[in-house]
Protein backbone atom coordinates (compact mmCIF):
# COMPACT_ATOMS: atom_id res chain seq x y z
CA UNK A 1 0.00 0.00 0.00
CA UNK A 2 1.34 3.35 -0.58
CA UNK A 3 0.69 6.20 1.90
CA UNK A 4 1.78 9.79 2.07
CA UNK A 5 1.51 11.76 4.67
CA UNK A 6 1.86 15.35 4.09
CA UNK A 7 3.69 17.58 6.89
CA UNK A 8 6.56 16.62 9.66
CA UNK A 9 4.65 18.02 12.69
CA UNK A 10 4.14 15.74 15.57
CA UNK A 11 0.70 14.28 13.86
CA UNK A 12 2.53 13.37 10.57
CA UNK A 13 5.69 11.88 12.20
CA UNK A 14 3.91 9.43 14.58
CA UNK A 15 1.31 8.61 12.06
CA UNK A 16 4.14 7.76 10.22
CA UNK A 17 5.71 5.35 12.85
CA UNK A 18 2.23 4.03 13.51
CA UNK A 19 1.48 2.79 9.90
CA UNK A 20 5.31 1.35 9.77
CA UNK A 21 4.54 -0.56 13.31
CA UNK A 22 0.53 -1.89 11.67
CA UNK A 23 2.52 -2.62 8.13
CA UNK A 24 5.73 -3.48 7.52
CA UNK A 25 5.51 -3.64 4.10
CA UNK A 26 3.81 -0.08 3.67
CA UNK A 27 5.51 2.41 1.32
CA UNK A 28 5.55 5.20 3.41
CA UNK A 29 6.51 9.02 2.33
CA UNK A 30 6.85 11.74 4.38
CA UNK A 31 5.66 15.66 2.72
CA UNK A 32 7.71 18.58 4.56
CA UNK A 33 7.28 21.89 3.54
CA UNK A 34 9.88 23.35 6.12
CA UNK A 35 13.90 22.59 5.29
CA UNK A 36 14.57 21.24 8.83
CA UNK A 37 14.37 17.77 10.04
CA UNK A 38 10.56 17.43 11.57
CA UNK A 39 10.96 19.46 14.90
CA UNK A 40 8.55 20.63 17.52
CA UNK A 41 7.09 24.48 18.22
CA UNK A 42 5.90 23.53 21.79
CA UNK A 43 10.37 23.57 22.29
CA UNK A 44 11.03 27.07 20.19
CA UNK A 45 10.76 29.04 23.86
CA UNK A 46 13.19 26.52 25.71
CA UNK A 47 15.31 27.27 22.71
CA UNK A 48 15.02 30.65 22.33
CA UNK A 49 16.48 30.67 26.43
CA UNK A 50 19.47 29.02 24.91
CA UNK A 51 18.41 25.79 27.37
CA UNK A 52 18.49 23.66 23.90
CA UNK A 53 20.22 23.79 20.52
CA UNK A 54 18.24 23.67 17.27
CA UNK A 55 18.71 19.57 17.62
CA UNK A 56 17.18 19.76 20.95
CA UNK A 57 13.86 20.78 19.01
CA UNK A 58 13.65 17.98 16.75
CA UNK A 59 10.75 15.74 16.74
CA UNK A 60 13.06 12.60 17.13
CA UNK A 61 16.51 13.01 17.94
CA UNK A 62 18.01 9.72 15.91
CA UNK A 63 18.90 11.61 12.86
CA UNK A 64 18.38 7.97 10.95
CA UNK A 65 15.18 7.40 12.68
CA UNK A 66 12.88 7.87 9.39
CA UNK A 67 15.72 5.62 7.30
CA UNK A 68 15.63 2.79 9.92
CA UNK A 69 11.83 2.79 9.29
CA UNK A 70 11.89 3.20 5.54
CA UNK A 71 10.29 6.18 5.57
CA UNK A 72 11.49 8.59 2.72
CA UNK A 73 11.01 12.08 3.74
CA UNK A 74 10.88 14.68 0.84
CA UNK A 75 11.56 18.46 1.58
CA UNK A 76 9.18 20.09 -0.76
CA UNK A 77 5.80 22.10 -0.12
CA UNK A 78 2.91 20.59 -1.61
CA UNK A 79 0.49 22.48 -3.57
CA UNK A 80 -2.77 20.86 -5.05
CA UNK A 81 -4.18 17.47 -4.73
CA UNK A 82 -5.66 15.92 -7.84
CA UNK A 83 -8.51 13.62 -5.92
CA UNK A 84 -9.72 12.38 -9.18
CA UNK A 85 -5.94 10.59 -10.01
CA UNK A 86 -5.14 9.95 -6.44
CA UNK A 87 -2.04 12.19 -6.95
CA UNK A 88 -0.60 15.70 -5.03
CA UNK A 89 1.56 17.92 -6.49
CA UNK A 90 4.56 19.16 -5.21
CA UNK A 91 6.45 22.97 -5.47
CA UNK A 92 9.39 21.39 -7.44
CA UNK A 93 6.43 19.92 -10.12
CA UNK A 94 6.69 16.41 -8.93
CA UNK A 95 3.83 14.34 -8.74
CA UNK A 96 3.11 11.62 -6.47
CA UNK A 97 0.55 8.86 -6.68
CA UNK A 98 -1.47 7.75 -3.40
CA UNK A 99 -3.61 4.67 -1.85
CA UNK A 100 -4.13 6.38 1.22
CA UNK A 101 -3.07 10.08 1.73
CA UNK A 102 -2.88 12.07 5.14
CA UNK A 103 -2.77 15.88 5.60
CA UNK A 104 -1.54 16.80 8.41
CA UNK A 105 0.21 20.26 7.27
CA UNK A 106 -0.88 21.94 10.39
CA UNK A 107 -1.44 25.48 10.68
CA UNK A 108 0.77 29.13 10.10
CA UNK A 109 0.46 32.34 12.36
CA UNK A 110 -1.62 34.82 11.26
CA UNK A 111 -0.98 38.70 11.45
CA UNK A 112 -3.78 41.43 11.63
CA UNK A 113 -3.82 43.38 8.38
CA UNK A 114 -2.32 46.67 10.08
CA UNK A 115 0.20 48.91 8.02
CA UNK A 116 4.01 47.60 8.59
CA UNK A 117 3.29 44.20 9.63
CA UNK A 118 5.10 43.56 7.26
CA UNK A 119 8.38 45.41 8.00
CA UNK A 120 11.81 43.86 8.59
CA UNK A 121 11.95 43.67 12.49
CA UNK A 122 8.44 42.31 12.98
CA UNK A 123 8.35 38.41 13.37
CA UNK A 124 5.68 36.03 13.94
CA UNK A 125 6.62 33.31 16.58
CA UNK A 126 5.43 29.86 14.88
CA UNK A 127 8.26 28.42 12.83
CA UNK A 128 12.11 27.74 13.46
CA UNK A 129 13.12 30.18 11.05
CA UNK A 130 10.68 32.95 13.18
CA UNK A 131 12.85 31.92 16.14
CA UNK A 132 15.99 32.25 14.53
CA UNK A 133 14.77 36.23 14.00
CA UNK A 134 13.89 36.67 17.21
CA UNK A 135 16.80 35.22 18.75
CA UNK A 136 19.15 37.63 16.69
CA UNK A 137 16.96 40.72 17.57
CA UNK A 138 15.84 39.85 20.78
CA UNK A 139 19.59 40.89 22.67
CA UNK A 140 19.98 42.41 26.46
CA UNK A 141 18.60 45.80 26.38
CA UNK A 142 16.73 45.88 23.10
CA UNK A 143 12.93 46.93 23.24
CA UNK A 144 10.74 44.50 22.15
CA UNK A 145 6.65 44.55 21.92
CA UNK A 146 4.56 41.19 22.09
CA UNK A 147 0.81 41.26 20.09
CA UNK A 148 -1.16 39.10 21.99
CA UNK A 149 -1.31 37.38 25.31
CA UNK A 150 -2.38 33.57 24.46
CA UNK A 151 -0.53 30.67 24.70
CA UNK A 152 2.20 31.08 22.52
CA UNK A 153 2.96 34.63 23.71
CA UNK A 154 2.99 33.75 27.34
CA UNK A 155 4.77 30.47 26.62
CA UNK A 156 8.13 32.80 25.52
CA UNK A 157 7.51 35.33 28.21
CA UNK A 158 10.34 34.15 30.38
CA UNK A 159 13.18 33.32 27.43
CA UNK A 160 12.47 36.56 26.27
CA UNK A 161 13.07 38.25 29.96
CA UNK A 162 15.96 36.09 30.38
CA UNK A 163 17.52 37.52 26.87
CA UNK A 164 16.94 40.67 28.87
CA UNK A 165 14.95 42.92 26.75
CA UNK A 166 12.44 45.24 27.89
CA UNK A 167 8.87 44.14 27.33
CA UNK A 168 5.66 45.17 26.74
CA UNK A 169 2.38 42.74 25.68
CA UNK A 170 -0.28 44.69 24.10
CA UNK A 171 -3.28 42.24 24.52
CA UNK A 172 -6.58 42.85 22.45
CA UNK A 173 -8.88 40.99 25.31
CA UNK A 174 -9.60 42.44 28.62
CA UNK A 175 -6.71 39.72 30.34
CA UNK A 176 -3.91 37.64 29.41
CA UNK A 177 -5.04 33.91 27.84
CA UNK A 178 -8.93 34.73 27.34
CA UNK A 179 -8.99 32.10 25.65
CA UNK A 180 -7.49 29.20 28.11
CA UNK A 181 -8.48 31.15 31.42
CA UNK A 182 -11.38 33.16 33.04
CA UNK A 183 -11.11 36.94 34.23
CA UNK A 184 -9.83 35.90 38.03
CA UNK A 185 -6.96 33.67 36.77
CA UNK A 186 -6.00 35.69 33.54
CA UNK A 187 -6.08 38.83 36.39
CA UNK A 188 -3.89 37.03 38.36
CA UNK A 189 -1.30 36.06 35.92
CA UNK A 190 -1.53 39.45 34.77
CA UNK A 191 -0.38 41.07 38.24
CA UNK A 192 2.36 38.16 38.17
CA UNK A 193 3.68 39.65 34.94
CA UNK A 194 3.88 42.75 35.94
CA UNK A 195 5.73 41.81 39.32
CA UNK A 196 8.14 40.46 37.37
CA UNK A 197 8.74 43.55 35.34
CA UNK A 198 6.83 43.62 32.60
CA UNK A 199 4.09 45.84 30.97
CA UNK A 200 1.12 45.01 30.04
CA UNK A 201 -1.52 46.42 27.82
CA UNK A 202 -4.70 45.21 27.72
CA UNK A 203 -7.43 46.02 25.84
CA UNK A 204 -4.98 47.71 23.65
CA UNK A 205 -4.74 47.19 20.09
CA UNK A 206 -1.41 48.16 17.57
CA UNK A 207 -2.81 49.97 14.98
CA UNK A 208 0.18 50.17 12.61
CA UNK A 209 3.74 49.96 12.62
CA UNK A 210 6.41 52.21 11.41
CA UNK A 211 10.03 52.80 10.82
CA UNK A 212 11.94 55.01 13.05
CA UNK A 213 13.86 57.79 12.10
CA UNK A 214 17.60 56.71 11.47
CA UNK A 215 18.46 59.36 14.15
CA UNK A 216 16.09 57.06 16.63
CA UNK A 217 18.14 54.44 18.74
CA UNK A 218 15.09 51.92 18.17
CA UNK A 219 14.34 50.46 14.55
CA UNK A 220 10.38 50.54 14.99
CA UNK A 221 7.37 53.01 16.24
CA UNK A 222 4.35 51.22 17.53
CA UNK A 223 1.25 53.24 17.38
CA UNK A 224 -1.01 51.99 19.77
CA UNK A 225 -5.26 52.78 19.81
CA UNK A 226 -5.29 54.52 23.22
CA UNK A 227 -2.16 54.76 24.63
CA UNK A 228 1.17 56.43 23.74
CA UNK A 229 3.20 55.36 21.08
CA UNK A 230 6.20 52.56 21.52
CA UNK A 231 9.48 52.52 20.50
CA UNK A 232 10.91 48.90 19.66
CA UNK A 233 13.60 47.00 18.03
CA UNK A 234 11.34 43.98 17.35
CA UNK A 235 7.56 43.71 17.35
CA UNK A 236 6.45 40.00 18.09
CA UNK A 237 3.06 38.93 16.62
CA UNK A 238 1.54 36.14 18.31
CA UNK A 239 -1.97 36.86 17.23
CA UNK A 240 -3.03 33.37 16.45
CA UNK A 241 -2.94 30.84 14.26
CA UNK A 242 -5.25 29.64 11.22
CA UNK A 243 -5.18 25.78 9.52
CA UNK A 244 -3.09 25.23 6.30
CA UNK A 245 -5.53 24.49 3.92
CA UNK A 246 -5.34 26.84 1.10
CA UNK A 247 -3.66 24.48 -1.45
CA UNK A 248 -7.06 22.30 -0.98
CA UNK A 249 -9.26 24.75 -3.34
CA UNK A 250 -10.85 22.87 -6.49
CA UNK A 251 -9.60 19.50 -4.59
CA UNK A 252 -13.55 18.66 -3.54
CA UNK A 253 -11.99 18.00 0.31
CA UNK A 254 -14.89 19.94 2.15
CA UNK A 255 -13.06 22.61 4.51
CA UNK A 256 -14.78 24.88 7.09
CA UNK A 257 -11.81 26.43 9.50
CA UNK A 258 -10.45 23.40 8.85
CA UNK A 259 -10.52 20.35 7.19
CA UNK A 260 -14.05 18.20 8.53
CA UNK A 261 -13.44 14.86 9.00
CA UNK A 262 -15.48 12.32 10.86
CA UNK A 263 -14.99 9.80 13.71
CA UNK A 264 -12.46 7.74 11.74
CA UNK A 265 -10.23 11.12 11.00
CA UNK A 266 -11.27 10.88 7.38
CA UNK A 267 -12.24 13.76 5.06
CA UNK A 268 -15.25 13.34 2.89
CA UNK A 269 -13.04 11.85 0.35
CA UNK A 270 -12.51 7.74 1.19
CA UNK A 271 -8.54 7.31 0.92
CA UNK A 272 -7.95 10.84 2.15
CA UNK A 273 -7.49 11.46 6.17
CA UNK A 274 -6.64 14.65 8.01
CA UNK A 275 -5.08 15.19 11.45
CA UNK A 276 -3.53 17.55 13.86
CA UNK A 277 -3.53 21.52 13.41
CA UNK A 278 -5.37 21.59 9.94
CA UNK A 279 -8.47 19.12 11.14
CA UNK A 280 -11.88 20.44 12.30
CA UNK A 281 -12.12 17.11 14.45
CA UNK A 282 -14.68 15.80 17.41
CA UNK A 283 -14.24 18.05 20.71
CA UNK A 284 -14.99 15.30 23.36
CA UNK A 285 -16.69 17.97 25.65
CA UNK A 286 -19.40 19.51 22.81
CA UNK A 287 -19.41 16.86 20.59
CA UNK A 288 -19.02 19.84 18.00
CA UNK A 289 -16.01 19.76 15.42
CA UNK A 290 -12.72 22.28 16.32
CA UNK A 291 -9.92 23.30 15.21
CA UNK A 292 -8.02 22.82 18.60
CA UNK A 293 -4.33 23.17 17.10
CA UNK A 294 -3.15 21.27 20.44
CA UNK A 295 -0.01 19.28 20.93
CA UNK A 296 -1.90 15.98 22.78
CA UNK A 297 -4.61 16.46 19.91
CA UNK A 298 -2.43 15.98 17.08
CA UNK A 299 -0.84 13.16 18.40
CA UNK A 300 -3.99 11.83 19.23
CA UNK A 301 -5.22 12.18 15.36
CA UNK A 302 -2.06 10.93 14.51
CA UNK A 303 -2.40 7.84 15.55
CA UNK A 304 -5.78 7.18 15.08
CA UNK A 305 -5.97 8.46 11.74
CA UNK A 306 -3.04 5.94 11.12
CA UNK A 307 -4.52 3.08 12.56
CA UNK A 308 -7.54 3.71 10.05
CA UNK A 309 -6.15 4.16 6.82
CA UNK A 310 -4.36 0.88 7.71
CA UNK A 311 -7.10 -1.37 9.34
CA UNK A 312 -10.23 -0.22 7.58
CA UNK A 313 -11.64 2.73 9.98
CA UNK A 314 -11.63 -0.27 12.73
CA UNK A 315 -10.72 2.51 15.69
CA UNK A 316 -13.31 5.64 16.69
CA UNK A 317 -12.40 8.33 17.68
CA UNK A 318 -14.62 9.63 20.56
CA UNK A 319 -13.57 13.47 20.53
CA UNK A 320 -10.12 14.95 21.76
CA UNK A 321 -10.36 17.39 25.15
CA UNK A 322 -8.85 20.36 24.62
CA UNK A 323 -6.38 21.31 27.15
CA UNK A 324 -3.52 23.81 28.03
CA UNK A 325 -0.64 23.50 30.20
CA UNK A 326 1.48 26.92 30.22
CA UNK A 327 4.66 28.09 32.31
CA UNK A 328 4.78 31.62 32.39
CA UNK A 329 7.90 32.81 33.92
CA UNK A 330 7.26 30.30 36.96
CA UNK A 331 3.64 30.50 36.87
CA UNK A 332 2.14 27.50 35.74
CA UNK A 333 -1.28 27.82 34.66
CA UNK A 334 -3.28 25.10 33.26
CA UNK A 335 -6.85 24.07 31.62
CA UNK A 336 -8.70 21.25 30.52
CA UNK A 337 -12.23 20.60 28.80
CA UNK A 338 -15.16 22.96 29.40
CA UNK A 339 -13.38 25.23 31.91
CA UNK A 340 -15.54 27.81 31.02
CA UNK A 341 -18.46 25.77 32.65
CA UNK A 342 -21.88 24.68 31.19
CA UNK A 343 -25.21 25.36 31.11
CA UNK A 344 -26.86 24.00 33.95
CA UNK A 345 -23.77 22.92 35.71
CA UNK A 346 -21.91 23.64 39.30
CA UNK A 347 -18.50 25.63 40.10
CA UNK A 348 -16.34 24.80 42.64
CA UNK A 349 -13.35 27.40 43.01
CA UNK A 350 -10.24 27.91 45.29
CA UNK A 351 -8.65 30.80 44.87
CA UNK A 352 -5.37 32.41 46.95
CA UNK A 353 -4.83 35.27 45.25
CA UNK A 354 -1.77 36.39 47.69
CA UNK A 355 0.12 33.26 46.38
CA UNK A 356 -1.03 32.87 43.00
CA UNK A 357 -3.12 29.91 43.33
CA UNK A 358 -6.10 29.30 42.10
CA UNK A 359 -7.99 26.05 41.01
CA UNK A 360 -11.49 25.92 39.95
CA UNK A 361 -13.70 22.54 38.86
CA UNK A 362 -16.73 22.29 36.60
CA UNK A 363 -19.44 19.91 36.58
CA UNK A 364 -22.40 18.64 34.92
CA UNK A 365 -24.42 16.58 37.09
CA UNK A 366 -22.38 13.60 38.74
CA UNK A 367 -19.32 14.53 36.19
CA UNK A 368 -16.23 16.65 35.74
CA UNK A 369 -16.14 18.81 32.75
CA UNK A 370 -13.52 21.34 33.11
CA UNK A 371 -11.02 22.52 35.21
CA UNK A 372 -8.49 25.76 35.13
CA UNK A 373 -6.04 26.42 37.53
CA UNK A 374 -3.01 27.97 38.49
CA UNK A 375 -0.15 26.98 40.86
CA UNK A 376 -1.24 23.37 40.55
CA UNK A 377 0.88 20.94 38.97
CA UNK A 378 1.02 17.97 40.79
CA UNK A 379 -1.10 14.88 39.33
CA UNK A 380 -2.54 17.74 37.02
CA UNK A 381 -3.20 14.49 34.38
CA UNK A 382 -6.00 12.86 36.22
CA UNK A 383 -8.12 15.78 35.18
CA UNK A 384 -8.14 14.68 31.84
CA UNK A 385 -8.74 10.83 33.04
CA UNK A 386 -11.85 11.77 35.71
CA UNK A 387 -13.34 13.96 32.30
CA UNK A 388 -12.63 11.46 29.50
CA UNK A 389 -14.02 8.25 31.68
CA UNK A 390 -16.82 10.57 33.06
CA UNK A 391 -16.55 8.82 36.11
CA UNK A 392 -20.33 9.10 38.16
CA UNK A 393 -18.27 11.14 41.08
CA UNK A 394 -21.41 10.39 44.07
CA UNK A 395 -20.17 12.05 47.11
CA UNK A 396 -17.48 12.87 45.79
CA UNK A 397 -18.72 15.63 43.79
CA UNK A 398 -20.40 16.77 47.13
CA UNK A 399 -16.69 16.95 49.10
CA UNK A 400 -15.09 18.62 45.82
CA UNK A 401 -18.13 21.39 45.82
CA UNK A 402 -16.90 21.99 49.63
CA UNK A 403 -12.49 21.82 48.82
CA UNK A 404 -11.78 21.34 44.94
CA UNK A 405 -8.49 20.30 46.47
CA UNK A 406 -9.98 17.16 47.07
CA UNK A 407 -9.68 15.90 43.12
CA UNK A 408 -6.66 13.51 43.63
CA UNK A 409 -8.59 11.54 46.51
CA UNK A 410 -11.52 11.25 44.00
CA UNK A 411 -9.87 10.18 41.58
CA UNK A 412 -8.35 7.53 44.24
CA UNK A 413 -11.60 6.64 45.50
CA UNK A 414 -12.21 3.80 44.02
CA UNK A 415 -9.33 1.84 44.19
CA UNK B 1 7.60 -12.74 32.37
CA UNK B 2 7.43 -8.81 32.87
CA UNK B 3 7.47 -7.49 36.23
CA UNK B 4 5.33 -4.93 37.41
CA UNK B 5 4.58 -2.78 40.39
CA UNK B 6 1.46 -4.17 42.43
CA UNK B 7 -0.15 -2.06 44.87
CA UNK B 8 -2.72 -3.36 47.69
CA UNK B 9 -3.78 -0.32 49.06
CA UNK B 10 -5.52 -2.49 52.10
CA UNK B 11 -1.96 -2.92 52.86
CA UNK B 12 -0.61 0.14 53.20
CA UNK B 13 -0.16 2.05 57.39
CA UNK B 14 0.93 5.15 55.41
CA UNK B 15 4.25 4.94 56.99
CA UNK B 16 5.65 6.92 53.61
CA UNK B 17 8.79 4.55 53.84
CA UNK B 18 8.04 3.66 50.12
CA UNK B 19 8.25 7.72 49.25
CA UNK B 20 11.46 8.29 51.35
CA UNK B 21 13.17 5.31 49.81
CA UNK B 22 11.95 6.90 46.00
CA UNK B 23 13.16 10.31 46.72
CA UNK B 24 16.69 8.79 48.51
CA UNK B 25 17.03 6.72 45.36
CA UNK B 26 16.63 9.15 42.64
CA UNK B 27 17.07 12.83 44.35
CA UNK B 28 19.62 11.97 46.73
CA UNK B 29 17.37 13.07 49.52
CA UNK B 30 15.13 11.87 51.98
CA UNK B 31 12.11 14.16 51.07
CA UNK B 32 8.47 12.96 50.02
CA UNK B 33 7.92 16.08 47.66
CA UNK B 34 10.34 14.88 45.60
CA UNK B 35 8.88 11.23 45.56
CA UNK B 36 7.80 9.41 42.34
CA UNK B 37 4.78 7.35 44.21
CA UNK B 38 2.70 8.69 46.55
CA UNK B 39 0.44 7.76 49.31
CA UNK B 40 -2.98 9.30 49.18
CA UNK B 41 -4.36 9.42 52.74
CA UNK B 42 -8.30 9.24 53.03
CA UNK B 43 -8.75 10.86 56.42
CA UNK B 44 -12.63 9.93 56.64
CA UNK B 45 -11.87 6.43 56.42
CA UNK B 46 -8.50 6.20 57.67
CA UNK B 47 -7.23 4.56 54.62
CA UNK B 48 -4.16 5.14 52.58
CA UNK B 49 -3.73 4.62 48.90
CA UNK B 50 0.08 4.22 47.07
CA UNK B 51 -0.15 5.95 43.75
CA UNK B 52 2.36 5.84 41.17
CA UNK B 53 2.46 4.94 37.44
CA UNK B 54 1.48 1.63 36.29
CA UNK B 55 3.72 1.51 32.76
CA UNK B 56 0.84 1.52 30.98
CA UNK B 57 1.40 0.41 27.22
CA UNK B 58 -0.77 3.44 25.78
CA UNK B 59 2.20 5.38 26.90
CA UNK B 60 0.16 8.47 26.96
CA UNK B 61 3.12 10.59 28.22
CA UNK B 62 6.08 8.95 25.35
CA UNK B 63 3.17 9.69 22.76
CA UNK B 64 2.52 13.40 23.74
CA UNK B 65 6.03 14.00 24.34
CA UNK B 66 7.17 16.81 21.47
CA UNK B 67 11.08 15.95 21.74
CA UNK B 68 11.32 12.13 22.09
CA UNK B 69 12.06 12.30 25.48
CA UNK B 70 10.21 9.47 26.45
CA UNK B 71 11.43 6.24 25.99
CA UNK B 72 10.66 2.77 26.63
CA UNK B 73 13.31 0.28 28.61
CA UNK B 74 12.90 -2.69 26.91
CA UNK B 75 13.90 -5.03 29.76
CA UNK B 76 12.08 -3.73 32.63
CA UNK B 77 8.87 -2.31 30.40
CA UNK B 78 9.02 1.09 32.10
CA UNK B 79 8.53 4.42 30.40
CA UNK B 80 11.95 6.96 30.98
CA UNK B 81 12.70 10.31 31.07
CA UNK B 82 15.56 10.97 29.56
CA UNK B 83 16.85 14.51 31.11
CA UNK B 84 19.10 15.59 28.29
CA UNK B 85 16.33 16.04 25.84
CA UNK B 86 13.24 17.18 28.30
CA UNK B 87 12.99 20.69 27.47
CA UNK B 88 10.04 20.67 30.51
CA UNK B 89 7.20 22.00 28.36
CA UNK B 90 4.66 19.55 30.64
CA UNK B 91 2.68 18.48 27.77
CA UNK B 92 3.51 14.86 29.22
CA UNK B 93 1.39 16.20 32.68
CA UNK B 94 -1.82 16.71 31.01
CA UNK B 95 -1.76 14.28 28.78
CA UNK B 96 -1.45 10.77 30.94
CA UNK B 97 -4.69 10.66 32.33
CA UNK B 98 -3.78 8.65 35.90
CA UNK B 99 -1.65 12.21 36.24
CA UNK B 100 1.82 10.19 37.22
CA UNK B 101 4.29 12.01 35.67
CA UNK B 102 4.70 15.70 37.08
CA UNK B 103 6.68 18.13 36.92
CA UNK B 104 9.72 18.92 39.18
CA UNK B 105 10.37 23.15 39.32
CA UNK B 106 13.80 22.37 40.71
CA UNK B 107 15.19 20.73 37.63
CA UNK B 108 13.02 21.95 35.12
CA UNK B 109 11.74 18.51 33.99
CA UNK B 110 9.38 15.80 34.51
CA UNK B 111 9.94 13.10 36.97
CA UNK B 112 8.12 9.74 36.34
CA UNK B 113 8.29 5.95 38.02
CA UNK B 114 11.12 4.65 35.98
CA UNK B 115 10.76 1.06 38.12
CA UNK B 116 14.29 2.00 39.23
CA UNK B 117 15.60 0.11 36.34
CA UNK B 118 14.39 -3.11 37.64
CA UNK B 119 14.79 -2.83 41.66
CA UNK B 120 12.12 -0.81 42.79
CA UNK B 121 12.98 1.01 46.27
CA UNK B 122 9.59 1.31 47.04
CA UNK B 123 8.30 -2.12 47.08
CA UNK B 124 11.95 -3.22 48.94
CA UNK B 125 11.05 -0.39 51.36
CA UNK B 126 7.12 -1.44 52.46
CA UNK B 127 6.76 -3.33 55.37
CA UNK B 128 3.62 -4.29 54.80
CA UNK B 129 3.76 -5.50 51.05
CA UNK B 130 1.15 -3.33 50.16
CA UNK B 131 3.87 -2.30 47.37
CA UNK B 132 5.27 -5.22 45.42
CA UNK B 133 7.91 -6.04 42.25
CA UNK B 134 5.88 -9.35 40.95
CA UNK B 135 4.79 -11.43 37.44
CA UNK B 136 2.48 -8.56 35.87
CA UNK B 137 -1.28 -10.51 35.45
CA UNK B 138 -2.00 -9.82 39.24
CA UNK B 139 -5.11 -8.19 40.44
CA UNK B 140 -4.31 -4.78 41.60
CA UNK B 141 -2.65 -4.06 38.42
CA UNK B 142 -6.01 -5.75 36.38
CA UNK B 143 -8.13 -2.55 38.55
CA UNK B 144 -5.77 0.09 37.53
CA UNK B 145 -5.52 -1.15 33.97
CA UNK B 146 -9.34 -0.94 33.89
CA UNK B 147 -9.22 2.42 34.15
CA UNK B 148 -6.98 2.55 31.30
CA UNK B 149 -9.23 0.93 28.79
CA UNK B 150 -12.32 3.61 30.07
CA UNK B 151 -9.87 6.57 29.67
CA UNK B 152 -8.74 5.01 26.15
CA UNK B 153 -9.36 6.33 22.66
CA UNK B 154 -8.10 3.47 21.08
CA UNK B 155 -7.90 0.46 23.44
CA UNK B 156 -9.52 -1.86 20.64
CA UNK B 157 -6.14 -1.47 18.77
CA UNK B 158 -3.66 -1.98 21.33
CA UNK B 159 -1.37 -3.39 18.67
CA UNK B 160 -0.43 -0.03 17.32
CA UNK B 161 0.22 1.11 20.86
CA UNK B 162 3.21 -1.85 21.71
Amino acid sequence: MQYIIVGAGPSGVIACETIRKLDQKAQITLITGQKEPPYSRMAIPYFLEHKITEAGTYLRHNSEHFRALNIIVINEKITAIVTPKNTIKLADGTELGYEKLLLATGAHAVSPPIEGISLNDVHNCWTLEDARNIASKAVSGSSVVLMGAGFIGCIILESLLKRGVNLTIVEMGDRMVPRMMDDTAGGLLKSWCESKGVKILTSEQVTSISEADSSDKHSLIVNLKDSQDLSADLVICATGVKSNIDFLDGSGIIVDQGIIVNEFLQTNIDNIYASGDVAQGLDFSDQSLHVQAIQPTAVEHGRIAAINMVQHNSCVHHGSINMNILDTMGLISASFGQWMGVEGGQESILLDAKNFRYLNLQFKDECLVGMSSLGHTQNIGVVRGLIRSKVKLGIWKQRMMKDPSRLMEAYLADL
Amino acid sequence: MEKSLVINPDKCTGCLQCEMACSYENEGVFNPSKSRIKVFTFHQEGRFVPYTCTQCSDAWCQHACPVDAISLNLVTGAKEVNDSSCVGCKVCTISCPFGTINYNQSSGKVIKCDLCGGDPKCATACPTQAITYIDANQTGMDKMRKWASVTDNTSTNTSANA
